[in-house]
């Protein structure tokens, strides 16, 4: 039943602890925290740093605001509501249409109806800090919803895919593909039980996915083969994470970028404290991979030559010829 | 770098509650284990008379130097007596006086001894007794009597020996009957023997004390003979000439003063008894450390008053649940609300035991979770909310409460010894859970908090654990190291073993 400690070593698996205490803690000063804890503060700086971001639409910071959240959502059609310091996906609301039988309703993109009165509360929640990390009052974005590229269409179940890049001192070292399903209400976060698909980093093709902890050929919903997607615009992506070591300073990092239909990869968010579930998804851990970069690494290089590196530094070609059912 | 520093802060704060443990342990006797009790016994002196007119002045015998026996304290009882003590020849003496009082007189003297081995007091080494004074025919007859034992003797100790046999001897020569026809009591048996001993020039003198047994009222005081020879004091039965000290011997005084001297009253009557109890030998502990003047155990908690005492023997305990929630948390891997929800809920299982602390923590969180699913549906802001779920907590532990006193079961009133605080903000956690990542994630957080609760519990509820940290409040320094050191553990954890095995076979 169990993984012994020296295959999980020998396969380079990071543990909780050890990215905590060796990565996170190494790597990421706290100082430079609300540099991604705080959306608000991470889109201004990445529009600084000259990356593409969902445009910001308006935000809504105490109560007495809450009542102009129909100015702030007047001519758009769909839009996604964010608490500025939520943490997995918390509080995330995606309007999918307003209705214009009913005035004051909205769609979700489950299809469900949302009065004005429970949309209001939703937004009055987040403000009064219901979903911020240290339940201080907190603010409420509401930006551009995107509009995915139809690559993903036959395997997200509502909602928007995203690609997670896990960037180590600069270097992007391991990506995957996350797709929502039912169970994760149209949510990209894996551990809602949305489907993380690992990413070659020198194509960009998708490889097997995984769900929960376990090993998945197909999507759950969809019925779609998972591995053997190229994902558009790789190039770009993964410039745009190493960047983000730049814009953020933080050494161990990831990057949540959606590519949107019209205007490609967008920086959605980034986190100083990404998951460790991207390792089962690439069938591989991530210790190796940080070595490596520690053998490389490159102060003056830019990001991207670091992307180019990344991509020459890490192919997949150990993880495409196993067997689909995985190891057991 | 950092590591260094880590493995040298624990080694350190090892290496102090180590060493404070072990000199407390070793050389202040402090028990290791709870049920160490030592037996102690208060000796009681009374002194019954009838106060005659004028002034009252009364001189008791009190102990001063007991081989095998240490004092924890002493005290006196008397109404209206100053109250004095005085370094006599034989000893100590304790002094009542008063002006004048009326009618009978009872003074009390207690003393509280424990029994110790290693209690060795040196006593002074006494000068030769300058040779007696003594009357024809006495004079001759104890010539006569030394120099015919020093025929039959080495040195002092057998001289000793072998003038008790002499005196013992059931058909005696008769110089020796001279000597002793006048001693009726022992005690005056014995000071005969002193004179003669005087004579030989050996330093000997009557001590008198009590043999202490479980409980006794009006026991005698039993004289024995003590002699120097030259080196130590050496004690010898007075009836056989066995050098020897009965088992559990208080000297009470030594010489032949009388053991009570009462001026301006009559009908003095002098009472002993003996009371034996058990002590922690932690009380005994403590007063060693006093009398060896430790500093340590000045700062002790037992210096603390006993009710304090009481709330740190439960305090202390806390670290424990730490300690288990670190390695619940970070070495297996257990998901649970809150970082320490788990030890209070803990602390809470102390009161209500295992079993219905369990029954009633769920009953409360379940309840709890349902009327915040309903409080969900009014919207209500986050404080305010918050607020409301308190409330119900509450409500719904007075509503057991009184419910389980109804059906006669009493356990169900401890529930209010939960900490409703941190049960009201594991509710509002859990139900969030509940909707953002599912009832499985809630349900599985709520389980692994009770998990952690129940390790926690029993491991704060071992007894001979709690009074080792209570007796050794440094062993904490040990905890605190551990801690320091699981902090910086870097494997893996016991849970990721499972979660990451898909892995394990590239």
């Amino acid at each position: 039943m169990l993984a012994t400690v020296k295959e999980m070593t020998d396969a380079g698996v990071l543990g909780l602890n050890q990215r905590n205490a060796e990565f996170i803690m190494r790597l990421n000063p706290r100082r430079l925290y609300p540099r991604v804890d705080d959306k608000v503060l991470t889109k201004k700086l990445a529009l600084e740093a000259g990356m593409a971001v969902p445009e910001l639409y308006g935000l809504i910071s105490s109560q007495g605001e809450v009542r102009n959240l129909a100015e702030i959502v007047q001519d758009r059609e769909s839009f996604v509501i964010k608490p500025a310091h939520g943490s997995g996906g918390d509080g995330i609301l995606v309007i999918a249409a307003q209705s214009h039988r009913r005035r004051g309703s909205y769609r979700m993109i489950n299809g469900m109806l949302m009065t004005d009165s429970e949309l209001k509360h939703h937004v009055s929640n987040i403000v009064s800090g219901q979903y911020s990390l240290s339940g201080n009052r907190d603010t409420a974005l509401f930006e551009y919803c995107v509009k995915f590229d139809p690559v993903f269409a036959e395997l997200s179940y509502q909602g928007v895919p995203d690609v997670r890049v896990i960037v180590y001192r600069g270097y992007p070292i391991m990506a995957m593909v996350r797709l929502p399903t039912r169970a994760s209400d149209g949510k990209a976060n894996l551990h809602k039980g949305a489907v993380g698909a690992g990413v070659d980093l020198s194509s960009g093709k998708t490889l097997k996915g995984v769900l929960g902890n376990d090993v998945v050929d197909e999507h759950p919903d969809t019925g779609a083969l998972i591995a053997g997607l190229y994902v558009p615009h790789w190039d770009q992506i993964l410039q745009s994470s190493a960047r983000g070591y730049e814009v953020t300073g933080l050494g161990y990092l990831g990057v949540d970028i959606v590519i949107d239909r019209k205007h490609g990869p967008l920086i959605l968010e980034m986190n100083a404290r990404p998951g460790l579930n991207i390792q089962i998804a690439n069938c591989t851990g991530l210790a190796h991979r940080v070595t490596r970069i520690d053998e490389i690494f490159d102060a003056k290089a830019d990001p991207v030559t670091r992307a180019r590196i990344a991509r020459q530094e890490f192919a997949a070609e150990r993880q495409t010829a196993l067997p689909l059912n995985g190891a057991v | 770098m950092t590591l260094r520093y880590v493995y040298a802060l624990a080694a350190l704060l090892t290496a102090i509650g180590l060493s404070m443990f072990v000199y407390k342990w070793q050389v202040l006797g402090f028990p290791v284990t709870d049920n160490q009790k030592t037996p102690i016994w208060t000796i009681e002196t009374s002194i019954h008379f009838d106060s005659g007119p004028g002034s009252i002045k009364a001189n008791l015998q009190i102990p001063t130097l007991t081989p095998g026996f240490r004092t924890l304290r002493e005290y006196n009882v008397s109404k209206g007596y100053g109250f004095s003590l005085n370094y006599v020849s034989g000893g100590r003496e304790a002094q009542w006086a008063v002006r004048r009082s009326d009618g009978p007189q009872t003074l009390y003297y207690r003393r509280v001894v424990y029994e110790d081995s290693g209690s060795d007091q040196s006593d002074t080494t006494p000068p030769f007794p300058p040779p007696p004074v003594i009357n024809e025919p006495f004079k001759t007859a104890v010539e006569v009597i030394v120099s015919d034992v020093q025929e039959h003797s080495a040195d002092t100790a057998s001289f000793t020996s072998e003038l008790l046999r002499l005196a013992n001897d059931p058909s005696p020569d008769a110089n020796v009957e001279l000597l002793l026809v006048d001693a009726e009591t022992s005690a005056e048996f014995v000071q005969t023997i002193t004179t003669i001993l005087a004579s030989a020039r050996i330093p000997a003198r009557m001590i008198r004390g009590v043999v202490l047994q479980d409980q006794q009222r009006s026991i005698e005081p039993l004289p024995w003979l003590e002699i120097h020879d030259g080196d130590r004091w050496r004690y010898f039965n007075p009836n056989t000439g066995d050098e020897s000290l009965p088992d559990r011997y208080l000297i009470w005084w030594r010489g032949s003063e009388p053991l009570v001297r009462v001026e301006g009253g009559s009908g003095v009557e002098v009472n002993f008894a003996v009371q034996k109890n058990h002590l922690d030998s932690i009380a005994i502990a403590e007063q060693r450390a006093a009398m060896e003047q430790s500093r340590l155990v000045d700062f002790s908690m037992f210096s603390l008053p006993i009710r304090t005492q009481a709330v740190y023997s439960v305090l202390l305990m806390i670290p424990i649940g730490a300690l288990v929630m670190v390695l619940l948390r970070n070495i297996v891997g257990i998901d649970a609300f809150g970082t320490f929800m788990p030890v209070l809920i803990a602390l809470s299982f102390r009161e209500t035991q295992l079993f219905w602390g369990v029954i009633l923590f769920s009953l409360l969180v379940t309840l709890g979770l349902s009327i915040r699913f309903l409080l969900e549906r009014l919207r209500l802001l986050l404080v305010p909310r918050l607020g409301a779920v308190l409330i119900v907590v509450v409500l719904l532990m007075l509503v057991i409460s009184i419910v389980s006193h109804k059906l006669g079961m009493e356990t169900g009133l401890s529930v209010a010894l939960f900490p409703m605080v941190i049960i009201a903000m594991t509710i509002e956690r859990m139900s969030v859970v509940w909707e953002e990542q599912g009832p499985a994630n809630a349900i599985r957080g709520g389980a692994g908090s009770l998990v952690v609760a129940i390790f926690a519990y029993l491991a704060m509820g071992m007894n001979w654990l709690e009074h080792l940290i209570f007796t050794f409040p440094e062993m904490l320094l040990l905890i605190l190291a551990a801690v320091i050191l699981l902090g910086r553990y870097t494997g893996y954890r016991l849970v990721e073993l499972s979660r990451f095995k898909a892995l394990a076979g590239n």
